[in-house]
This record gives C-alpha cells, sequence and structure tokens, in this order.
C-alpha cells in the first residue's frame, strides 16, 4: 500500500524515473548556488534572471518550435548577456548590482513576453512559463545531469575566492584579482541553473528549487558546508515528494515540488533550531555564560 | 640602509576628479612606523587605499619599492566584512594564508597550526570555532589583526586600527604593532589618538589634503602644525576649477 504510492509510480513508469533523476540533478547544483545566492542577498537577484531568460528562450521556441535544445541554448546566450552586462555596469559605475540588473531584466522581460506573443499559443506560453518535468525526454534529461556537472566542477574552482568575496570582498580585493573572475563565473552558474530548472520548472519557478532549500537550510545551521548539504538535502525530497503528491493528485508537478519546498520553509521558520521562531518565543532559560 | 619601502610622487588621489590627498611627495623608510595624522577628512584613509591599491592615483604615482602588492596587508576602516556571514574565525583568519595558499592550496597541518598560533597572539585562543558574526566589536578587531599576522607582508597598512576600542584590547594590538615593528616590518597606521602617536611612533605625517609636515614625531607633532591642519581642511568644491599646481611639497621621511 504504501510502497504503491511512495515507490510504485518511479519502478512503474519511465517518465516518472526521469522526473526523478531530473529533480536529484538539479537539487545538488542548484541547492549549493542558491544558498551562495542568499548568502550574498542576491535571492532576488535569481528571480531577475530567471525572467531574463525569456526572450533567449522564445526566440529559440520561434525558431525551431518546443526544441528544448534551442530554447536551451537561447536562455543561455540571454541569461549570460543579462548577467554579464549588469556585472560589467555594477562594477565600472557607482550604481549597485540589483539596481542595473533591474534594468536588465525588466527590458529582457518584456522582449520576452513580446516573442512569445507574436507566435505562440496559450499552451506553449503555460509550457514556457511553467514547464513540465514529466515530458523530459532521455537528451533532456542528459543536458540536465551535464549542466549540474558543471555547476559542480566550477564551484568547486570558484568556492574559495566565492566565500572571501562574500564576507570580505575588499580583503580579497588587496590579496587577489580573482573577485572579479569568480563573480562572473557565479553568475554564470546561476543561468545555467535557471535554463537546467526551465526545462522541469518553467521561468517563473525554476528559482524556487534553488532559494527555498537555501531559506530552509538557513534555519538548520550556522555553518556554510551544513547549510549547503542541508539544502541539497531539501531540494531533492520537495522534488521527490512533489512528483509522488502530483502524480497520486492532479497537482501539475512544478508547483508540486515547490509547494512541498515551500511547507517544509514554513516548518523550520517554525521550529528550525537557528533562529525558528518557537526557538525565539521559548527560548529557555538564560545560560551562565 | 635607508632603501624606501614607498615612494610617493606628486601623488593626488580623490574620487570624481576631486582630489582628497592633494600632491604628496615623499617616502617611507623600510622598516619605519609611521603615524598618519589629521582632521576628519584630511584623506587619511584615502591615501592609504591609494597606497593598498584599491585608489588609482589621479595624478603621479606611488611606488612600492620592488614590493609585490601581496606583500602589503591592509586593515580598512569600517571593513566592508558581512558578519552575518556563517564563516568561524578560523576559517577568517585562515584567508590571511591566501597568498601561500591562493585558489587550491591545501590547508595542512603546519597551517593550521600557523592559524592557531595566529589567533593565539591576538589572546582570542578558544574562539576558533565560534562564527564572526558572534564576536564583539573588539573581538572582531582582534580577528582581523590575526588575519593581518597570517598575512606575513613587509608593509602593513592600518586604518584607525583603535577606533572605538577599549583600553585592553588597544594596549594588546599596540603591543603587536610593536612587535611588527621590531621584526622589520614597515608600518603606517591612521591614528587621532595624539598621546598614543607622542609616545609610540617614530615618524609622523600630517595630512590636510595635502601635507603639512613628515619627519620625526616630536618635531612634526606640534601645536602650530594641528592648528594649520585644522585651518586646511576645506570644503569640497562642486565647480574647482582643473589642477594646474606643480608645486611639489616634499619631505623625505
Amino acid at each position: 500500500m504504501l510502497y504503491d504510492a511512495l515507490i510504485g509510480p518511479f519502478t512503474e513508469f519511465e517518465f516518472m524515473r526521469r522526473a526523478l533523476a531530473a529533480v536529484i540533478a538539479l537539487s545538488l547544483a542548484g541547492a549549493p548556488i542558491g544558498v551562495f545566492l542568499m548568502l550574498r542577498r542576491m535571492s532576488l537577484v535569481g528571480d531577475a534572471m530567471a525572467h531574463a531568460i525569456l526572450p533567449g528562450a522564445a526566440v529559440g521556441f520561434l525558431l525551431s518550435g518546443l526544441n528544448l535544445f534551442a530554447m536551451t541554448a537561447g536562455g543561455l546566450i540571454a541569461g549570460f548577456a543579462v548577467a554579464i552586462l549588469a556585472g560589467v555596469v555594477a562594477r565600472s559605475t557607482g550604481l549597485k548590482e540589483d539596481a542595473s540588473l533591474a534594468t536588465f531584466y525588466l527590458a529582457s522581460l518584456a522582449l520576452g513576453v513580446t516573442i512569445v506573443s507574436i507566435k505562440g499559443t496559450n499552451i506553449d506560453l503555460l509550457h514556457v512559463l511553467f514547464g513540465n518535468i514529466l515530458a523530459m525526454d532521455d537528451q533532456t534529461l542528459l543536458v540536465v545531469a551535464f549542466n549540474a556537472t558543471v555547476t559542480l566542477l566550477v564551484l568547486a574552482v570558484i568556492y574559495r575566492p566565492l566565500v572571501i568575496e562574500s564576507v570580505d570582498p575588499l580583503f580579497l580585493r588587496t590579496v587577489s584579482r580573482a573577485g572579479g573572475p569568480a563573480h562572473l563565473a557565479f553568475l554564470a552558474l546561476v543561468v545555467i541553473n535557471l535554463v537546467n530548472g526551465f526545462q522541469a520548472l518553467g521561468t517563473l519557478l525554476a528559482v524556487g528549487l534553488m532559494i527555498l532549500p537555501a531559506g530552509i537550510a538557513r534555519f538548520w545551521s550556522r555553518d556554510l558546508t551544513a547549510m549547503i548539504c542541508i539544502a541539497v538535502v531539501a531540494a531533492a525530497a520537495s522534488g521527490y515528494a512533489g512528483l509522488v503528491l502530483s502524480f497520486q493528485t492532479r497537482v501539475p508537478s512544478g508547483p508540486a515540488i515547490i509547494l512541498v519546498a515551500t511547507v517544509i520553509y514554513i516548518v523550520s521558520v517554525l521550529f528550525g533550531r537557528v533562529g525558528g521562531v518557537v526557538r525565539q518565543l521559548f527560548p529557555g532559560r538564560h545560560l551562565e555564560a | 640602509m635607508t632603501m624606501a619601502a614607498l615612494h610617493f610622487h606628486n601623488v593626488t588621489l580623490g574620487y570624481d576628479r576631486h582630489p582628497a590627498v592633494h600632491h604628496l611627495s615623499g617616502e617611507v623608510a623600510r622598516g619605519a612606523l609611521v603615524a598618519v595624522i589629521g582632521p576628519n577628512g584630511a584623506g587619511k584613509s584615502t591615501l592609504l587605499r591609494g597606497i593598498v591599491g584599491i585608489l588609482k592615483p589621479l595624478d603621479g604615482s606611488i611606488h612600492l619599492g620592488g614590493l609585490d602588492s601581496r606583500d602589503v596587508a591592509y586593515l580598512p576602516q569600517s571593513a566592508e566584512i558581512d558578519r552575518s556571514f556563517p564563516i568561524s574565525v578560523f576559517d577568517f583568519v585562515g584567508t590571511g594564508l591566501w597568498r601561500g595558499t591562493g585558489l587550491f592550496g591545501g590547508i595542512g597541518k603546519a597551517a593550521r597550526e600557523k592559524i592557531l598560533r595566529a589567533i593565539a597572539s591576538v589572546g582570542l585562543n578558544g574562539f576558533e570555532n565560534r562564527p564572526i558574526g558572534t564576536l564583539s566589536g573588539g573581538q572582531m578587531q582582534r580577528v582581523l589583526f590575526a588575519r593581518v599576522v597570517l598575512q606575513d607582508a613587509s608593509l602593513i597598512v592600518l586604518d584607525e586600527p583603535f577606533n572605538a576600542i577599549d583600553s585592553k584590547t588597544t594596549a594588546d594590538l599596540l603591543a603587536l604593532v610593536k612587535q611588527w615593528h621590531g621584526e622589520g616590518r614597515t608600518v603606517l597606521a591612521a591614528l587621532h589618538d595624539m598621546e598614543m602617536v607622542r609616545n609610540h611612533f617614530s615618524q609622523t605625517l600630517v595630512l590636510a589634503r595635502g601635507p603639512v609636515a613628515w619627519g620625526p614625531t616630536a618635531e612634526v607633532l606640534t601645536p602650530e602644525n594641528l592648528l594649520v591642519a585644522m585651518r586646511m581642511c576645506e570644503a569640497f568644491d562642486d565647480s574647482a576649477a582643473a589642477c594646474a599646481a606643480d608645486d611639489v611639497s616634499s619631505r623625505a621621511a
């Protein structure tokens, strides 16, 4: 009975296995990126970037229909263009990164919606906006896994300067020139993972599997390594539970995954070990030292 | 041996074309212990930023006497440190080893002991695993000093290192500064405490946009010079004309 509900769908249907593999790959790569986005106070930057991808994906769609390679390539180009332009403007002028990004992503979003409405139908628009992880074919799954692998490798390379730049950017500037390239590489990783999530969750929810697990992790640990691990586990668990939920009910898969993550987030806000609400309301008697 | 650690060639540093340090020339001898004093807005921090290379001179040049910029350790005034970032005292101080480890270098047993020694040298034994967000202001300043210790730099630049620090911590950290001086490192510190400058720093630069006086502390730290410095700190003028002055006011320290 329980087996039928929790494991059955995956042994029985190939598309469920593919979806599960995809969601685990997305979790492994996206959640660590989300943790850094959160710690660098760039959570909404991730959101903005997700919109920035739209025109590229839309052009890909316009040229070759619902071809995921074309849409991925287009999304990557648009995302990189916006990320790099915003990063360069922020670094060469006094403008803060969020302000310059807001300009570029709004322009990008407007362009994207224009392009989709020139040719697309409502169903196409729905697919672009919310994705469909259950319709994933082998090739798409390979692309997702490849992107995740690249993400983890690049993250390993830029990990140290990224951490130092997050905590003390001025210090990094005095000892090394790695700060700028590391930052740009990080933005590139954000884009890659958004495009990756785009296949499964669509432009609007792609950032959810990055930011929500990061928010969850913050309530359970004060240690960076532990945070990253918790975020990955939370993301994968949300993905699995969301797929089961989507299979058993009629909730679409993307929203189901994000809704499960939201439930875990709310539980963490309430009962989290680090700064959770309950902890703050009932902290126990103060310590001696 | 009086090889200079720092040469200023008619340096002008500033922001948006407005000079904050105006036509400074001179040199700092290797191993000197120099206090940089002056009223708020005199350009002390700007000068130090120029030395460590964060700020490019508008005019003139600064030479580091053959040093790589990595041989310079800089302790900024209000460090732009994100104290909420989840990093331990040990890891944070450990970033001072960057010159040796770079992007990938491992932190081996010897390096770990170095880090522990640096933490001990600022009196923070037992704090290794504390997140930096839980430290007090004075403890954080000790942590920053520990990182400077680990950087093992031949030129150390401290921007108002004793601001809002209690007397015990100040005494401990000042002892470290004197130890660095004893080890032959060149130390420049922007300071406000005249008593401390008089008692502990052999050379002083009185700055008020331009240099007012520069030399042995006892000769330079006079009421007249300080008064001049106070007066010279004029306001930033939006419609100032382009500077044509080429008067080089130089003193060797």
